[in-house]
């Protein structure tokens, strides 16, 4: 029989953390996803894509921009001493996640902004003629527009496992002290991005090709979640009972409906009998992939910042 | 280089909270804020029980992880004895190391910034030891260096039983406590 | 007397006090730092959150109080104040202080006041005594007083001619072991207690929980005792902080403790493990005491306390190992079942046994410096006995009883009394049952209080006078009985917030308004303390500069010079006391089993928590952030089969159907299953203290029974029951 009392009663940190709310969440699933579309459009760019005008790969880098900065929005929000948020641009800490982060966020504009001058959208050509002499110029160097296609994908890959790893080198709170939180942010952020790339995309190849990338992504997402399970049952007391909130604890009911069951389960079944076409495709299951990606990164941080290392002592 | 640390002795402490007390009023810690705190911890059944009574703070980690976390340096490693402390005008107020610390020794300050125990630098800086050491009246806290053998604290660790808390976290902590 | 136009119709609960919760953001109303004071300034006083007169040094900033050191040179403190010492800035910056004199508007204890000037405030008072005194006479007014800032208020009532002054901490609290000590070694405990912890050897605690009771020194001594591997023996139905430390816990049956010292005085003289130099050189009465004891053998104690024989006798023979060096430990309040003043009398027996009593690690005899009083015209002869304790009812009682007072005022026996002055005790949670308090204060025709926050009792007042905390006034100075002489000043720090004033100003004002001016012939307090000390051959810039003054070190043991004398009947050690059988009370000690609560019902205990006074400190919003509500600790395996778990909040009724606030649960291992206990001083009904009003609940409004002491009219209260209501 053991007691245990503190006199401790920290907002934030007290009874148990929770300093991060829908903010945070919020901004690595904004993360993941444009990870994600990062790599589409990249691969597209390199694949040569890009030429056809009907291309998915002319929206997505604007579309990117403004949901990214919509991310970055939030999580500006979730900074306590936001004046100082310029002290983020006046180092480089190698130890630190977040500062790797920083500085990939503002390196990703650059590339968005020529993948973006690549194809430049009518709308715009129309009202910035500039833009098309850019345009233009970029479409004589075809290795150019090959490479920033790679960049595109080695970003958009940093963007997404960095996000992950954001979290895993947290190591106090058990939960997400696992080597395969990088991998299941890049690949739900892979998924989303394919759901929401197949919806906005015009040509019915690509769609087609989308759908059937996020069924390999949803694939590998179960996977993924498996090993990251596995990782924490055979792990310490703390990871176990990390897991069991995970499992059976106060965050199953969320994790196993909305994660797992509608947020993968159900829309790839779904998915695989559109591919197949055995029923037509809708936006129901690219939308609910989206949803499930963003409710796991809330499952994640919210369940984390309930796991602690003072659970193996009591 | 110095490397400053604890030493308390559970047997002598009754949990007065004075420790807490001078800490606040020492460096203005905001009201419903603790820079340290009193754990009890109890174990058995009645009536055969045992009682360690812990006045905890932060540990000043021999390798932090809320100064490796900080993407700003706003947490470091002071030269002084290796204390560790936050520059309250290099802070974002992102709580990394709120997150990063496993003893939850750290707080979002009013004003914005991290805060947490400095082990009272501005008075360690002059020679004085901490409030808290020095307000003690079961004369149970001591401080000072660690890697002197000569010191108060390295001499109690070599004579007396001890433990710190959490060591499995792997962060080396510099507070100990006398069973 | 002021015009209409400076009357304010203030209602105490809607103050229009706009000031943030939070210390750190305090009302730029209280912050009346002296802008011509710039640094770090040092100024020694003495504290006064509770009655031990720690000395410390109060550090200002810029004008501004920032925080209280010990004072080193100080042999109570040692240089390390207790908690609330240290959070005694909380009581100059708390938002809810009383902050100008008060004269009720309405019924009392509606707390309905209008702000007067002390003028006004003052004649009213003095309008009022000199009423009672033509209509009945100057005995008919009463002082209730607690602590060293009443001395100057008493002395204007003693000049006025009133002979009926008491304070609750004989009746309510140490009364009993000073009675029980007196008439076995003639000579009180004293507060401090001289008890010599720090050489003590062998330490026994029964009921006292040192490290939660935080009288500063005592637990210095505690913890260096324990540091020293002293033995400690801890009989208590709660698992306390000191039993923590224990080497022999007692898990005791409330109530039976003396069953358990009689087993225990059994064992040690029949197997001749006392004292025999001592008993033989100093006691009287020994074969008497030896014979009365035969019966309360070690199995018959069991039976009373569910202690086990040979735990008995292991701890009797661990007392006996480290004699004298073994203090079984007096206690403070121990007012707990009527027959307490006989329990303290057998704590002392013990002690004797071990041949403690002025000796070196058991009881010490303290000393102090001569410092005359200031002289001053003879008070007036008094024309009628005192009325707290008539025909001498209660033989034993040295010192006035409160309860005995207030009984007075409801009956108007043995003559009525008409007028309250209440300095510095919140009679309504520090007498038991406050119906009786409040029905008797109907009956007067003046109550005066004078305090600094707006309590319970000043909520009942005609007249509400806000004194200045002690950080910002001058006190008569403070000669100290201890281990070491010395004198201390209080002084003050930086200047009351508002319309407050020192006691002192308050008395020498009300004395002139009086006509007894004369007995104030110095101008102001400097004055007076100056006096005092140049009679003594002493310095007040030193005083003033240090604090603190030292006396010449004096024997404290037998074997450094002390006389051995007791100043009993017999003039020796009492183990069978005559007067006690003369009164027709037992000679030695019988133990007397106490009535069981109703079925279902666990017995209610209190004590303390060492961040809190009594009910003066959950104002205080450092102290109240230590800890701002108090718990209800239930045995574990009870609040399981209730249901309850840590955290949840439940009501307390008591036998007589009174129903307490809402308190939290502390489910623990740490007491027996017929009993519950909480901290006292929580649950304030008073709503001027906005921050403490109805936190916690009040362990006093469900003390609505006691069992008064014979011997010397104690109320022992820990004879009230009470069951748990879950949320209905």
């Amino acid at each position: 029989m053991n007691e245990y009392t503190t006199t401790r009663h920290n907002e934030l940190v007290d009874p148990s953390l929770h300093i991060w709310g829908w903010e945070i969440p919020v901004y690595l699933f904004v993360g993941g996803l444009v990870a994600g579309m990062m790599i589409i459009t990249g691969y597209f760019l390199f694949k040569g894509k890009y030429k056809d005008s009907a291309c998915v790969c002319r929206v997505l880098p604007l579309l990117g921009m403004i949901i990214l900065s919509a991310g970055m929005l939030a999580l500006f929000f979730d900074l306590d001493h936001k004046l100082y948020t310029w002290r983020l641009y006046t180092t480089f800490k190698f130890a630190s996640p977040m500062s790797w982060g920083a500085w990939i966020l503002i390196v990703v504009y650059p590339v968005m902004i020529a993948s973006f001058l690549i194809n430049v959208p009518e709308y715009f050509s129309k009202k910035y003629p500039w833009m098309n002499k850019i345009s233009l110029k970029l479409g004589e160097h075809k290795y150019a527009i090959k490479n920033i296609g790679v960049i595109n994908m080695l970003l958009g890959g940093l963007l997404g496992i960095y996000t992950g790893v954001l979290l895993s080198a947290l190591g106090a709170r058990p939960l997400w002290n696992s080597s395969m939180l990088w991998l299941l942010f890049l690949v739900s952020g892979l998924s989303a991005a394919s759901a929401f790339v197949h919806m906005v995309a015009k040509r019915a190849d690509e769609r087609e090709l989308l759908a059937k990338a996020d069924n390999g992504f949803l694939i590998l997402e179960m996977f993924v979640i498996a090993l990251f399970i596995i990782g924490m049952v055979t792990s310490t007391k703390v990871h176990n009972e990390s897991a069991l909130v995970l499992l059976s604890g106060i965050y199953a009911p969320v994790f196993w409906v909305f994660v797992v069951g509608l947020g993968i389960v159900i829309p790839l079944i779904m998915q695989l009998l559109a591919v197949n076409h055995k029923i037509k495709h809708t936006p129901i299951a690219p939308i609910m992939v989206i949803v499930g990606g963003l409710i796991l990164r809330f499952v994640i941080v919210y369940a984390g910042q309930y796991t602690h290392w003072a659970d193996a002592a009591f | 280089m110095a490397r400053f640390g604890m030493v308390i002795d559970t047997k002598k402490c009754v949990g007065c909270m004075d420790c807490v007390v001078a800490c606040k009023t020492e460096n203005d810690v905001p009201d419903r804020f603790n820079r340290d705190w009193i754990v009890q911890d109890v174990r058995g059944k009645n009536p055969d029980l045992q009682m360690e009574i812990r006045s905890e703070r932060c540990n000043h980690c021999d390798k932090p992880p809320c100064v490796y976390c900080c993407p700003t340096g706003a947490s470091h490693l002071h030269d002084l004895g290796g204390v560790v402390l936050v520059t309250h005008d290099m802070c974002i107020g992102c709580k990394a190391c709120l997150a990063a610390c496993p003893y939850d020794a750290r707080f979002i300050h009013p004003d914005g910034y991290a805060d947490k125990c400095t082990f009272c630098i501005h008075r360690i800086e002059k020679g004085l030891d901490p409030a808290c050491v020095s307000v003690c009246p079961a004369h149970c806290m001591n401080f000072g260096d660690l890697d002197d053998p000569n010191s108060r604290v390295s001499k109690l660790l070599n004579s007396r039983k001890n433990h710190s808390i959490m060591p499995e976290a792997g962060t080396s902590p510099r507070i100990f406590y006398l069973v | 007397m002021n015009p209409l136009s400076r009357r304010k119709f203030l209602k105490i609960s809607g103050a229009t006090i706009a000031a943030a919760a939070a210390i750190g953001t305090v009302s730029k109303a209280l912050d009346k730092s002296d802008s011509k004071r710039k640094g770090i300034e040092k100024i020694p006083t003495f504290c006064d959150i509770c009655f031990w007169k720690c000395g410390a040094i109060a550090y200002v900033r810029d004008g501004k109080l920032w925080k209280i050191e010990g004072n080193p040179i100080d042999p109570l403190s040692k240089g390390r104040l207790c908690p609330r010492g240290t959070g005694g800035v909380g009581a100059h910056y708390d938002p809810d202080r009383l902050r100008a004199p008060l004269i009720r508007t309405e019924e009392r204890g509606k707390e309905m006041w209008k702000e007067v000037t002390w003028d006004e405030a003052l004649g009213y008072i003095a309008d009022k005594m000199q009423k009672i005194k033509s209509q009945y006479g100057p005995e008919s007014m009463a002082a209730f007083s607690h602590g060293l800032g009443g001395n100057f208020l008493k002395h204007t009532l003693k000049a006025y001619g009133a002979i009926n002054f008491a304070a609750p901490s004989f009746a309510q609290c140490r009364g009993p072991r000073d009675v029980g000590f007196r008439l076995t070694f003639g000579e009180d405990v004293s507060s401090p207690e001289r008890t010599d912890i720090r050489n003590a050897q062998c330490l026994v605690l029964i009921g006292s929980h040192l490290g939660e009771n935080m009288h500063n020194s005592q637990v210095q001594e505690f913890s260096e005792a324990v540091g020293n591997g002293a033995s400690i023996i801890v009989v208590d139905p709660r698992f306390s902080v000191a039993a923590g430390k224990a080497k022999f816990y007692l898990p005791i049956k409330p109530g039976t403790d003396l069953a358990l010292l009689l087993a225990w005085m059994n064992v040690i003289v029949s197997e001749n493990l006392y004292d025999k130099e001592y008993v033989e050189k100093y006691g009287f009465g020994f074969e008497q005491f030896r014979s009365e004891l035969s019966s309360c053998t070690p199995e018959w104690a069991y039976t009373e306390t569910g202690i086990e024989p040979e735990l008995i006798r292991a701890t009797a023979r661990e007392m006996a190992r480290y004699k004298p060096a073994t203090l079984i430990h007096p206690g403070r309040h121990v007012n707990w079942y009527g027959d307490d003043a006989q329990r303290s009398r057998a704590i002392a027996l013990l002690n004797a046994l071990m041949g403690s009593w002025g000796r070196k690690g058991g009881f010490y005899y303290p000393v102090s410096m001569d410092v005359p009083g200031y002289p001053y015209p003879a008070y007036p002869a008094p024309l009628k006995d005192k009325v707290d304790n008539p025909n001498k009812k209660y033989p034993f009682a040295h010192e006035a009883i409160t309860t005995g007072i207030r009984e007075a005022t409801l009956t108007g026996n043995p003559y009525p009394v008409k007028g309250w002055l209440v300095y510095a005790t919140n009679l309504i949670q520090a007498l038991p049952n406050e119906k009786i308090t409040r029905q008797a204060i109907q009956n007067l025709d003046l109550l005066v209080v004078v305090d600094v926050i707006p309590s319970e009792i000043a909520g009942w007042a005609d007249v509400v006078l806000p004194e200045s905390v002690y950080l910002e006034r001058y006190d008569d100075i403070n000669v100290e009985w201890f281990r070491d002489s010395f004198v201390a000043l209080r002084q003050p720090v930086v200047e009351s917030p508002h319309d407050q004033k020192p006691n002192w100003w308050i008395a020498k004002k009300l004395a002139e308004k009086l006509g007894l001016g004369n007995y104030f012939p110095w101008k102001d307090i400097e004055e007076y303390i100056k006096h005092r000390m140049t009679a003594a051959g002493l310095s007040f810039d030193e005083l003033k500069k240090n604090g603190i003054i030292p006396g010449a070190k004096q024997p404290n043991y037998f074997d450094e010079g002390v006389p051995a004398e007791f100043p009993t009947p017999s003039g020796k050690i009492e183990f069978y006391s005559v007067q006690l059988q003369q009164a027709g009370f037992d000679p030695v000690p019988k133990y007397k089993r106490p009535a069981p609560g109703p079925a279902g019902s666990f017995r209610l205990l209190y004590g303390r928590a060492p961040v809190h006074s009594f009910s003066r400190t959950q104002s205080n919003r450092i102290l109240s952030d230590m800890m701002s509500e108090n718990e209800l600790w239930l045995n574990a395996d009870v609040a399981g089969r209730l249901g309850l778990k840590s955290g949840d909040y439940i009501q307390l009724k008591n036998q007589d159907g009174i129903v307490s606030n809402k308190v939290k649960v502390k489910s623990t291992e740490r007491i027996r299953h017929d009993c519950v206990y909480m901290v006292h001083g929580f649950g304030h009904t008073a709503k001027g203290l906005k921050h403490a009003f109805q936190k916690g609940a009040s362990d006093s409004q469900l003390l609505t029974r006691f069992e008064t002491d014979p011997l010397m009219g104690g109320t022992g209260m820990n004879v009230n029951f009470v069951t748990i209501e879950t949320e209905g």
